[in-house]
């Protein structure tokens, strides 16, 4: 499989993508460019009446009801998608949790909102990554490639008030998706950690109500960005060298 | 042996015996395993992960509880990715902490019969010889199934075991495709470092996806029908993995029976192994001749099992039986959290595929003295007076192969 030389120049038939968070915002933004560029793509969302729904406007995927906030949810999550995909080559841990909403200063900031800003951002993507690892480390040796991007912010590294519950989170997010990528050089799984700019969407809007949203990206384009980068993350793919025989 | 009763992959103080290609007995630190293998040889691994493959429902019929155990695929993985069947035990009331060897039989079943699994609805296909054994279709399309036993299914649990298994107890560290119905344990030594650790050493790594069935059924005439055959698929990166190691005559060590069965299934008959998926139906034991693996890493398997009956395709009962003794004596514990055992193709049994009508080094092994401690990393076969090439390069090896016999 090539899944740059297809006729499309962006065609990415067949590869097996997941995106977290896909019923809202970017992750729903990502789930409609990457089938648009032909890739097989499975997304999770926790509420089941929207997955339903993107379900239907996105024929062809798969949608999954899962919270990646709930370590019991992350292994149900994993088989859906395995099964489904047979394995896979890009993981995008797009689900984010603001914290406490509307946004406070971290003296004022809840534990339990810390809690699940660490929960959704850190270890739900160190999850998730860890139980499909295996199935990116398997698609990297056949050659197929294989990405996990991790959704950062501006915030991991600038110390923006009452932003503390996401800034940390997205902080540790930053650092692990750095850590990760060193780790898997010789896997060849490739990590990645992008800022897609502030955008139009509704966790933005929880932070900032009354922002000007012309002001804000689409996350249709920053959506495009992020699948480019993924694209140029993957290896120039080989002819296949062997045939694989069915009996 | 001890039955290992808590669901820990890699316990620090796991135990790993080593019997090697002369019959000699190692007692080691598991996590020295790679401390045994040698800078090109090759480690397959079975990368399947294990389904919660456990439903506990009703027998619509009559009422009653029933637990559905799924056992076996029917078909190769092209196929299966796109059916919900399966071949499935089911037992009566009850659960896991009753032994399986005790619990109730289910209600009579019948093709037609329908059965409620959690969100699932399944009917009976066909009865397959046996009263607990039967044909499954589940009611569902496939994004239904796997909803439904994401959310309905737990891993297949063990009387032995303290606390009940989770998945993520049962996947391992390498896990990628849900296909297997118990786990392929063995796989549980093969950590990301034990990888980083290879990569260094030069021991090459490659991978295949082997749809480990059943262990045991409870029954001891379906456990004489074990293993059910197996789906199985070798990636082509796989395929050219074992190609490299036949030309450069390196040992091939398969992580577990599945490895085995799969990659000894695979084999043509010129030696190589392609890139392929396939259905295994053979069983191995003492009769077959190993062809592609030199040695398999495994856990400690009681005699009579069907995971036995095929280490005695690696070794001489006589072998086997000191190890066997070796495990009693120093209390090696058991099952699929247990310890393990590296055990290499004896010298012996290899001379044998190479030369049917060699009358075999028998007594002069017999002679030698038992079970005793060695300090690792052994001499490998090569070092014998009688200079072998591992069974990977037996069946096609390159001239310098074959200089060596």
């Amino acid at each position: 499989m090539d899944i740059r030389t297809n006729e499309a120049p962006n065609a990415l038939h067949g590869l097996r993508v997941a995106v977290t968070g896909g019923t809202s915002g970017l992750g729903r933004a990502l789930v409609r460019e990457f089938r648009e560029r032909e890739a097989s793509v499975a997304f999770i969302a926790r509420d089941h009446v929207r997955v339903a729904r993107v379900m239907r406007e996105e024929p062809g995927t798969l949608g999954i009801s899962g919270d990646v906030a709930d370590k019991h949810a992350i292994h149900p999550i994993a088989l859906q998608l395995l099964a489904w995909h047979g394995g896979l080559d890009v993981l995008v841990n797009n689900a984010s949790s603001l914290g406490p909403a509307p946004l406070a200063l971290l003296a004022d900031t809840e534990c339990e909102d810390f809690e699940r800003a660490l929960a959704t951002n850190v270890l739900g993507p160190f999850r998730l990554t860890r139980a499909l690892l295996g199935a990116l480390a398997a698609s990297a040796r056949e050659g197929r490639g294989s990405v996990v991007l991790n959704v950062s912010s501006d915030a991991a590294v600038t110390a923006y008030t009452r932003w503390g519950a996401y800034g940390a989170s997205k902080a540790a997010l930053h650092q692990m998706s750095r850590i990760w990528d060193e780790e898997c050089r010789d896997l060849r799984i490739r990590f990645l950690s992008i800022d897609p700019g502030d955008m139009d969407t509704p966790l933005h809007a929880a932070a900032v109500p009354d922002a000007d949203r012309a002001l804000l990206r689409s996350p249709g384009s920053a959506a495009r960005e992020v699948v480019d980068a993924i694209v140029a993350a993957l290896p120039a793919r080989m002819p296949a060298a062997s045939v694989e025989v069915r009996e | 042996m001890i039955a290992a009763e808590r669901a820990v992959q890699r316990p620090r103080g796991a135990r790993l015996l080593v019997v090697d290609a002369d019959g000699r007995i190692t007692d080691a630190k598991r996590s020295r395993w790679l401390d045994f293998l040698q800078r090109g040889d090759l480690v397959i691994a079975n990368d399947a992960a294990t389904l919660p493959a456990s439903l506990f429902g009703t027998h619509v019929r009559t009422g009653q509880s029933i637990e559905v155990r799924l056992a076996a695929w029917r078909g190769v993985f092209d196929v299966l990715s796109r059916t919900a069947e399966f071949d499935a035990l089911v037992f009566g009331d009850g659960d896991h902490r009753t032994r399986t060897e005790d619990r109730p039989p289910p209600p009579a079943l019948v093709p037609g019969d329908t059965l409620l699994l959690g969100t699932l609805v399944a009917n009976v296909e066909q009865v397959l010889g046996h009263p607990r054994l039967v044909h499954l279709r589940f009611d569902a399309s496939l994004a239904r199934f796997w909803r439904g036993i994401a959310v309905s299914g737990t891993p297949i649990q063990y009387a032995h075991l303290r606390d009940p298994l989770a998945l993520w107890d049962t996947w391992t560290p390498i896990a990628a495709s849900p296909v297997a119905f118990e786990p392929p344990s063995a796989g549980f030594i093969v950590d990301w470092q034990a990888l980083a650790t290879m990569r260094v050493r030069g021991i090459d790594f490659a991978t295949l996806t082997h749809a480990a069935g059943l262990s045991s059924t409870g029954d001891e005439g379906l456990d004489r029908r074990l293993p059910f055959d197996e789906p199985y698929r070798i990636p082509p990166s796989t395929a050219q993995s074992i190609a490299r190691a036949q030309r450069r005559c390196a040992r091939i060590i398969a992580v577990g029976t599945t490895v085995v069965r799969a990659l000894e299934h695979a084999v043509r008959k010129d030696g190589v192994v392609r890139g392929r998926s396939a259905l295994a139906t053979q069983r191995i034991g003492a009769r077959t001749r190993l062809q592609i693996v030199d040695g398999i890493v495994t856990g400690t398997h009681e005699p009579r099992s069907s995971h036995y009956e095929l280490l005695r395709a690696f070794a001489s009962d006589d072998v086997l039986q000191r190890a066997s003794d070796a495990l009693e004596r120093q209390h090696f514990r058991t099952h699929e959290f247990g310890d393990s055992m590296l055990l290499f193709t004896d010298r012996e049994i290899r001379l044998r595929g190479v030369f049917p009508a060699f009358p075999g080094l028998r007594g002069a092994r017999r002679t030698r003295a038992p079970a005793t401690m060695h300090s690792p990393r052994p001499q490998p076969h090569m070092s014998s007076r009688v200079r072998m090439a591992p069974a990977a390069a037996r069946r096609a090896p390159p001239p310098g192969c074959r200089g060596s016999r």
